[in-house]
This record gives C-alpha cells, sequence and structure tokens, in this order.
C-alpha cells in the first residue's frame, strides 16, 4: 500500500496517467496482433494458391484461369486426357507409388543399422562415415543426380537408366532421414535399458530385437514416413535418371508438360493426387506416432507433428 | 560410462555389420560418382561422335575440358558469368526475403500461439507435404496473362496485362522464396522452441527492454538456428535450374544450374559440363562442411 501511495504522490496528474499506460502496453501477457496478423497473411499466401490449384482440376472447361463449373473429367472422364484413360499420366502415377514403396523399403533397414552402428562402433572410421552422410544430406540435389548419371551412363553400366537407377540415387538421397532421426532417438535412450537386458542374460541380438528396436520404432516409422514423402516429392534426381515415358513419376511429367503438352486441368489433377497421397501418408503417420508414444511423457500432438516433420 | 564402453566394445563387430550396408551403399553411390564425375572433366572427347570420354587413371588427366569451361567463363564471349552472377544475386536476395518472412512467422508461433499452437504448426507444415511441384503449378496458373493475379489488379485499376511467366526476374526470386520458405520455418521453429524462455524473464527482470531483451537475448540464442536455416535455403537454391524454368524459362534468367544442366545434355560438352558441376562443388564444399562439422558437434554435444 505504501508503495502505492508513494508513487501517486511523486507523479500527481498527466505524466503519471502516461506511465501507466506505458505500463499496460509492456504487459508481457498482451496478444502480439501484429505478428499474429502476419503469420496469418503468410499461411493464407502459402495455402490458397495451392487450394484454387485443386478447384480447377474439377475445371469444366480446359482452362486454369477461369471457372467453368464443376467437372470430374480430368479424373476419370476424358478418355485422351484424363488421369484414369491417358497413359502417360496413368503410368506416371504407378511410377510414383513404386519408386516410394522401394525406396523406403530399402532405405529405412539400412538407414536405422547405420544410425545403430555408428552410435555404438565409435571410431575414426566411423566418424567420417558419419561425416559423409551429413554431406549427402546438404549437397545440392543436381549436383548428386549429375554425378549418379554419369556413375551408370559411365562406370557401372549394369543399372540402367530407369527405375534401378532412380531408386539407387533415391536411397542415398534419403538415408540421411532415418540415419539422423534414429541416432537422436538414440541419444535420448541411452544405454540404460540395453545394458540391462544384456545383464539379465539376453543375448545381443535379444536386446536388440526385444529391447532397442521397439524403442526405436516411432523414429523409425517418423523416418519412413519422411522417406515416402521425400521420394513422391522428389524431382531432380528422377529427371535425370529415367529413362523412357514409363519410368517418369508424376513430377517429372508435370514439369515435363507444363509449357503446352497435357492440358492444364489434367495437369491440376494430376498434382491433387499426388497431394492426397501425401497427406494420407501424413496423417497415418501422424496417427501412428502418437499412439506409438501415447506412453510418454511428450507434448502431445505438438510433438507428434514435429516427429514426422523431421524436426 | 564404463560399462557402456566395454559393452560397445564386446559386440563391435555387430555394429560394424549393421553400419556396413550403409556405409557400402554411400560409398559405391556417392564418393564413387563423383569420381565419376572427376574422369569425365578430366576426360577427352571423342572427336568422330562427339561424346566424352572419361579418362579414369589419374595419371592421364586432362585439362582439356577445364581450359575451355575457364574461357567459357571469363574469356570473351563468356555465357557462364552471366548465369554465374545472376544466380548469387537471386539467391542471396531469395535468402534476405525468406528469413524476413519466415523469423517473425516461427518466432510468433513458438513464443505466442499459446492454445492455437498445434493449429498453426500444422498450417505451417501442410505445405511441407505439398510437392514442389505442385505449389510451382499453382503460381503458374495464378500468374498467367489472363489470371487471377492479373484480375485482381485490374480490379485495382492497375495496368492488368503483366506477363509474369515471361522471364522476368522478379518472379524467379518470387518462386524461389514461395518454393524453399517451407523448409526455413521448420528450420527456424524448431530452433526457437528450444530457447529457454526463462532466460528472456531473467532479462526482463535485469531491467532490459523487451526489444533490447529481443536483440540482446534472443537473437544471439538463435544466432546457429539462422546461419542452419540460411543452408536449409542457400544450398538447394544455388543448385536450382527447375524453377526459372516453370515460371520464367526465358534466356535471361538463367541460373547456374540451367547452364550445367544444358551442358551435360549437348553432345562433346559433356565433360565441361562435369568440370562446372565440380567448380559448383567446391565452392559450395566450405559452407556444407561447416554445416557437416557443427551438426555433428551439436550431435556429439547432446550425447
Amino acid at each position: 500500500m505504501a508503495s502505492v501511495a508513494g508513487e501517486s504522490v511523486a507523479a500527481p496528474s498527466g505524466p503519471g496517467v502516461f506511465a501507466w499506460r506505458r505500463r499496460l502496453r509492456r504487459n508481457p501477457w498482451r496478444r502480439p496482433w501484429l505478428m499474429e496478423g502476419f503469420t496469418v497473411l503468410y499461411i493464407i499466401w502459402s495455402i490458397v494458391p495451392i487450394a484454387i490449384a485443386v478447384l480447377f482440376s474439377f475445371n469444366k472447361g480446359g482452362s486454369t484461369a477461369t471457372w467453368q463449373g464443376f467437372s470430374t473429367k480430368w479424373y476419370v472422364g476424358n478418355f485422351a486426357q484424363s488421369v484414369l484413360h491417358n497413359p502417360e499420366l496413368h503410368s506416371s502415377v504407378i511410377q510414383t507409388l513404386k519408386l516410394g514403396g522401394l525406396t523406403t523399403l530399402i532405405t529405412v533397414p539400412i538407414g536405422v543399422g547405420f544410425a545403430i552402428g555408428i552410435d555404438r562402433w565409435r571410431s575414426r572410421t566411423s566418424g567420417g562415415l558419419n561425416f559423409l552422410m551429413i554431406f549427402s544430406f546438404v549437397i545440392p540435389e543436381l549436383l548428386l543426380a549429375v554425378a549418379l548419371f554419369l556413375l551408370v551412363t559411365q562406370l557401372l553400366k549394369f543399372i540402367h537408366l530407369g527405375t534401378t537407377a532412380e531408386v539407387a540415387g533415391l536411397v542415398v538421397w534419403n538415408i540421411s532421414w532415418p540415419a539422423i532421426i534414429v541416432r537422436a532417438r538414440l541419444v535420448t535412450i541411452g544405454r540404460t535399458y540395453e545394458e540391462a537386458a544384456a545383464d539379465l542374460g539376453a543375448s545381443r541380438f535379444g536386446a536388440m530385437r526385444r529391447v532397442l528396436v521397439p524403442l526405436l520404432m516411432p523414429a523409425i516409422f517418423a523416418s519412413a514416413v519422411l522417406v515416402f514423402a521425400s521420394t513422391v516429392d522428389d524431382f531432380v534426381l528422377v529427371e535425370q535418371l529415367s529413362s523412357t515415358a514409363n519410368t517418369q513419376p508424376m513430377s517429372v511429367l508435370i514439369y515435363g508438360n507444363v509449357h503446352g503438352g497435357l492440358s492444364g486441368p489434367a495437369l491440376n489433377a494430376l498434382a491433387t493426387i499426388m497431394l492426397v497421397v501425401s497427406l494420407l501418408v501424413a496423417l497415418v503417420g501422424f496417427i501412428a506416432y502418437r499412439w506409438m508414444t501415447r506412453g510418454e511423457r511428450t507434448k502431445g500432438s505438438t510433438e507428434a507433428l514435429a516427429g514426422i516433420a523431421g524436426m | 560410462m564404463g560399462r557402456a564402453d566395454t559393452y560397445d566394445r564386446r559386440n563391435r563387430w555387430l555394429w560394424i555389420g549393421l553400419t556396413a550396408p550403409g556405409a557400402i551403399w554411400l560409398l559405391v553411390l556417392f564418393v564413387v560418382p563423383f569420381y565419376a564425375m572427376l574422369a569425365v572433366a578430366a576426360g577427352g572427347v571423342n572427336p568422330f561422335f562427339q561424346i566424352s570420354v572419361p579418362t579414369w587413371n589419374p595419371l592421364h588427366w586432362s585439362s582439356t575440358n577445364l581450359t575451355a569451361e575457364w574461357h567459357a567463363i571469363v574469356g570473351t564471349g563468356s555465357f557462364i558469368a552471366a548465369p554465374a552472377l545472376r544466380t548469387i544475386l537471386y539467391t542471396a536476395i531469395a535468402t534476405i526475403i525468406s528469413l524476413a518472412i519466415a523469423y517473425p512467422v516461427a518466432y510468433f508461433v513458438s513464443r505466442y500461439a499459446g492454445r492455437r499452437k498445434t493449429l498453426y504448426l500444422v498450417l505451417l507444415i501442410a505445405p511441407f507435404w505439398v510437392s514442389y511441384m505442385m505449389r510451382m503449378l499453382a503460381w503458374i496458373d495464378l500468374l498467367q496473362q489472363n489470371g487471377f493475379v492479373n484480375s485482381v489488379i485490374g480490379v485495382v485499376g492497375l495496368p492488368s496485362h503483366t506477363d509474369w511467366l515471361g522471364g522476368k526476374p522478379a518472379t524467379v526470386v518470387f518462386g524461389l522464396v514461395y518454393g524453399y520458405i517451407p523448409y526455413l520455418i521448420l528450420v527456424l521453429y524448431a530452433g526457437l522452441d528450444r530457447i529457454d524462455q526463462s532466460l528472456l524473464e531473467a532479462a526482463r527482470d535485469l531491467g532490459l527492454s523487451k526489444w533490447r531483451a529481443f536483440w540482446r537475448v534472443t537473437i544471439p540464442l538463435s544466432k546457429p538456428t539462422i546461419i542452419a536455416g540460411a543452408f536449409i535455403t542457400v544450398l538447394p537454391m544455388l543448385g536450382d535450374y527447375f524453377t526459372n524454368q516453370l515460371i520464367s524459362a526465358a534466356p535471361g534468367t538463367t541460373m547456374i544450374g540451367n547452364v550445367i544442366e544444358g551442358q551435360l545434355n549437348s553432345p562433346g560438352q559433356t565433360g565441361q559440363g562435369a568440370v562446372l558441376a565440380l567448380m559448383l562443388l567446391v565452392v559450395l564444399l566450405i559452407p556444407m562442411v561447416y554445416y557437416a562439422i557443427s551438426t555433428a558437434r551439436a550431435s556429439r554435444e547432446f550425447a
């Protein structure tokens, strides 16, 4: 009470009111409206164009600028240019899913093994290999793609351009996902559980299979989701390493037809299918990740979101 | 610790065995490819078929391609200097704009989003799950001459027949920003979210104003994140050839990636293209090594 009285004595009139208002403005719990508005504008800018592109995949006419009524002809109806009937569009969807599946199946096991091995086998060699792996993560994709193209056309000629070369390259490009994510999880788990299992008589394979792998499961799963999604999204590697039209996935087909070629809304339909595939994978990943980490003290959905986005 | 060490040492061959498949894959399909690139760059050209012939033996390497490419960069009639400078300029502007947009957004969501944090995070992550090609396609639709952007400009009363896709540098920079900013935001968010809030509270308690606390505490603490985020955007932008090809496709906006891609695919010039790719790699080696070392050190500190 005394201090309040003292203050009001020191500043009886105008300036006191200003000081009070200034203090209100400094309220640390005030919502920063300006920053929130900026964030909302950014989100609108980042999402609305995509929503419009999805909308135009349902356009009745052949334009991607003027709305001419709703139709699904670019998906199923049109016999020449719908995704279902056009052989090029059709095979690109299959090729994308094929590459995603094969790459995930190869990358995740060898990446997880690599992460565990590097973490435990502490030596100069393992340090160097870890460095190499991080290097593969930051190198511009074009340089890797060009080098791989020269490798398979000049040296390892038994790897043919097409699906084989594409998968070989995509595995290199994606191996850092499981390697980095699983390694981070290994660090948080520590050795205690595994050592306890070993002390209780588990064999080294037993300790790994029954203790370590279950604990790593959320990280393994998150990296599988990321590898699949980033393969579906990939463009540079698959463009350099594909050969005939049969081995061109969706991204390459869209790139090749933007300036003429297949008609506009059909490309939007293709892109929308790609979007749905990615979002489904993300959704399944999110739900499964939450389920797998249900017993842990985490921040809940925020943590799971960060997990499947590789953060 | 001592116990963990014996456990690790006892099972050494198991760890080596687990590392091996990934290590072999990386050696054969990541290291050897760059040797192939070197062999092509230091090789010759078959004069009859105009195809590049790699030289595998380092003792027989020639500098023919290097000399030719060097003339193409600095000599008269150079067609590489302009795209190279353009690449640096576009990348620098796009990175600065991206940081200026991404930092406030990531800062807001990590600190002030409150109960709506999950919602905001979903919306920030959403573009990450939309393919790059689709995001570019969306803007190609909007920026067409009769597209949505020109319609909106027309409503305001400004000239509405701008050909945005006809080779405008501004459009290319815009495309780069739009393409790479989701990755930058995620990196910045992850870093800013880890900053200990109590440090800021302490700074405020000790009498620093809000802005000074931001400058003297938050910015220094987020510096590693900003650097990591800048790498994440700069490195792919420097090797980008598809963004400008998609939304400009004009010779006036080509970047170094387009030159590399073009040379590699023209008969007889593959070797020169390989030289240029290696030059880009050498330039990027410094930031890449820096990034790799700091990442490796960070993971060691966690352990």
